[in-house]
């Protein structure tokens, strides 16, 4: 791999010229390779969605008779069940409401820690990043029993907010990292300019540090997006039927006479959906670059 | 940079902490008083001090699911942080395709967990699914409801899948964040596309690596819902991991106070495996700072 660039120390014309010659052609090459490399990945990695898709389409018939590629006999008719019994797309609704109340209160609290974090050194600053961070660490399965308790004590079991809470535990300790790697990205010059200028502090916070780490905040909201929607096991112990999520929902195709494999499938699909969205509108904050960690 | 010695980070931190405090704690130490109680029913318990912690370090089924675990997530680990780096570097840079790339790299990553065990469980089932079908018609009798070594391989090839994408973005994100100045200086020294990799990329990755390894060490120490729906933890107990085995115990045959003593040594296993990749990683950054600064 190294032999054609490794070449051309001398210093003569037409050998560096060859070097050149031959470096170029070297990454047409691996140029060529990486774009085949990358592809035979993605078809990897889209095959067992494509195979959830062409399911949905199909009858239940079609599914167990025979393996075909494409649905023959396509229907909408999965779909259509979902879509029109609010006892399925409710728990769309719900999960897209616990989400959105998670990622609210999440980005909401770690902003100003993570600005504390990136520019004040305080006593015990450390501990309690740790601290924060070993909540993530914490197994769902060993808080979901106590969990209940606690919000069936206060009277909030069933309702979006306890799992919006719950989901807290993990996704605050993430934002926090998150956030903080971005702003220490930023020049501290920027707030003593600002303080010079007299900016109160929240004025300043608002109205020209958050604009500044606009990125950031997209980048973490992605990722708090997506450790809220795929969580399983807190969502489905703190909800009963009012703002159960689809996830749990989606069991009850399990039924007496076996499984209802397109509507399965069908469910399934629809929960990709909001995802696809939400990379779609951050795609230019990742692509952009960041640079993660403590420094 | 130069922080601030001020007290007033506190303030900054308040509100996280008091969210976090909440979803933590209480529950946390709710547990803890499981963990050291023998309940009977509401009015009826008693103290038992450390019995369920010895008990539970002899039980020879959760040290059967410990030891799957480690060699679980090492495993996974092992392959998804290589490949991951290599799907980065493999990504397009700009342009339209990288937004499509990108948006299809992370379409995994945004699937509910349980939707994930589901879709796996269509794809290898050998009646119905792509890959289960195809396997069997290449002549190899694939049966993960049988055969463990089937099921172990199916596992990790999902959380393969799954998880890649993770290490990958956070990769790419990295990969966008060093200035095109270092690319540049490699070329007129003609730096081999491997010197390129390990003394300019690599370096500029050990952040982001840092938290994707981590997170993808917590995470899969806690993995759940996708080994239940696609295995249940079988054949017999072969995939069974801790979570599962821990619920099975705290939900299924209620005993609280051994699921609670339990917790609390599961959640200590993961702090002190996290706490000592952590600060061994810190270290070793340390070193290398004071050393180029020494010198």
């Amino acid at each position: 791999m190294t032999q054609s660039t490794a070449t051309g120390q001398t210093v003569s014309t037409p050998k560096s010229r060859q070097s050149a010659l031959a470096n170029a052609r070297y990454k047409k090459e691996s140029a060529l390779k990486s774009n085949i490399g990358l592809t035979v990945y993605l078809i990897l990695l889209i095959l067992p969605i494509y195979w959830l898709v062409n399911m949905s389409f199909k009858t239940n018939q079609e599914i167990l008779g025979a393996l075909t590629f494409f649905p023959a006999d396509f229907t909408l008719a999965n779909y259509k069940q979902i879509l029109t019994d609010p006892s399925w797309y409710n728990g769309y609704i719900n999960s897209m409401t616990y989400v959105a109340m998670n990622m609210t209160i999440s980005l909401l609290v770690a902003l100003p820690a993570a600005y504390a974090f990136s520019r004040y050194k305080f006593v015990g600053d450390k501990h309690l990043f740790f601290w924060l961070l070993t909540n993530k660490m914490a197994p769902p399965a060993v808080f979901a029993l106590p969990f209940f308790q606690l919000y069936s004590s206060i009277g909030l079991f069933d309702t979006h907010i306890a799992v919006a809470l719950a989901h807290c535990l993990f996704n605050v300790a993430l934002a926090v990292w998150i956030l903080e790697g971005f702003m220490s990205g930023v020049p501290i010059e920027i707030d003593e300019t600002a303080y010079i200028d007299g900016y109160k502090f929240w004025n300043f916070f608002i109205k020209i540090y958050i604009p500044l780490i606009r990125s950031g905040i997209g980048v973490t909201a992605f990722f708090l997006f997506m450790f809220s929607w795929i969580e399983l096991l807190l969502a489905r112990t703190l909800t009963a039927t009012n703002a159960q999520p689809i996830q749990a929902i989606m069991t009850r195709t399990a039924g007496a006479s076996g499984i209802d494999w397109g509507l399965l499938a069908a469910a399934g699909v629809l929960t990709i959906l909001p995802g696809i969205l939400v990379i779609y509108f951050v795609r230019n904050h990742v692509a952009k670059g960041f640079a993660l960690g403590r420094t | 940079m130069n922080k601030i010695e001020s007290n007033k980070g506190w303030l900054f931190v308040l509100p996280v902490f008091i969210v976090v405090a909440f979803s933590a704690v209480i529950p946390l130490m709710t547990v803890v008083n499981y963990s050291v109680q023998d309940v009977f029913d509401a009015n009826t318990r008693f103290f038992t001090g450390t019995e369920w912690y010895r008990d539970m370090l002899n039980n020879p089924q959760l040290q059967g699911a410990l030891i799957r675990q480690f060699i679980f997530s090492f495993t996974i680990l092992a392959i998804e942080v290589p490949l991951g780096i290599l799907v980065a570097l493999m990504m397009p840079k700009k342009g339209w395709q990288a937004s499509l790339a990108l948006v299809l790299v992370s379409l995994p990553l945004l699937i509910p967990l349980n939707v994930v065990g589901t879709i796996w469980q269509v794809f290898t089932r050998t009646d119905i699914g792509l890959m289960g079908w195809g396997i069997r018609e290449l002549g190899y009798a694939y049966n993960i409801s049988r055969n463990s070594g089937d099921a172990w391989a199916t596992i990790i090839l999902m959380d393969v899948w799954h998880w890649t994408p993770l290490i990958a973005l956070l990769c790419y994100s990295g990969l966008r964040a060093i200035p095109e100045a270092y690319y540049q200086a490699a070329r007129i020294d003609q730096a081999s596309r491997w010197a390129v990799f390990r003394f300019i990329q690599l370096p500029k990755l050990i952040n982001v690596l840092v938290i994707g390894v981590l997170i993808r060490f917590m995470d899969s120490f806690m993995i759940y819902a996708e080994p239940f729906v696609l295995t249940g933890g079988g054949p017999g107990s072969s995939t069974t991991f801790l979570s599962q085995a821990l619920t099975a115990m705290a939900i299924g045959q209620f005993d609280l106070g051994p699921a609670a003593a339990f917790s609390i040594i599961y959640f200590l296993i993961i702090l002190a495996v996290s706490f000592v990749f952590y600060t061994t990683i810190m270290h070793m950054q340390k070193d290398k700072t004071t050393s180029k600064s020494g010198e």
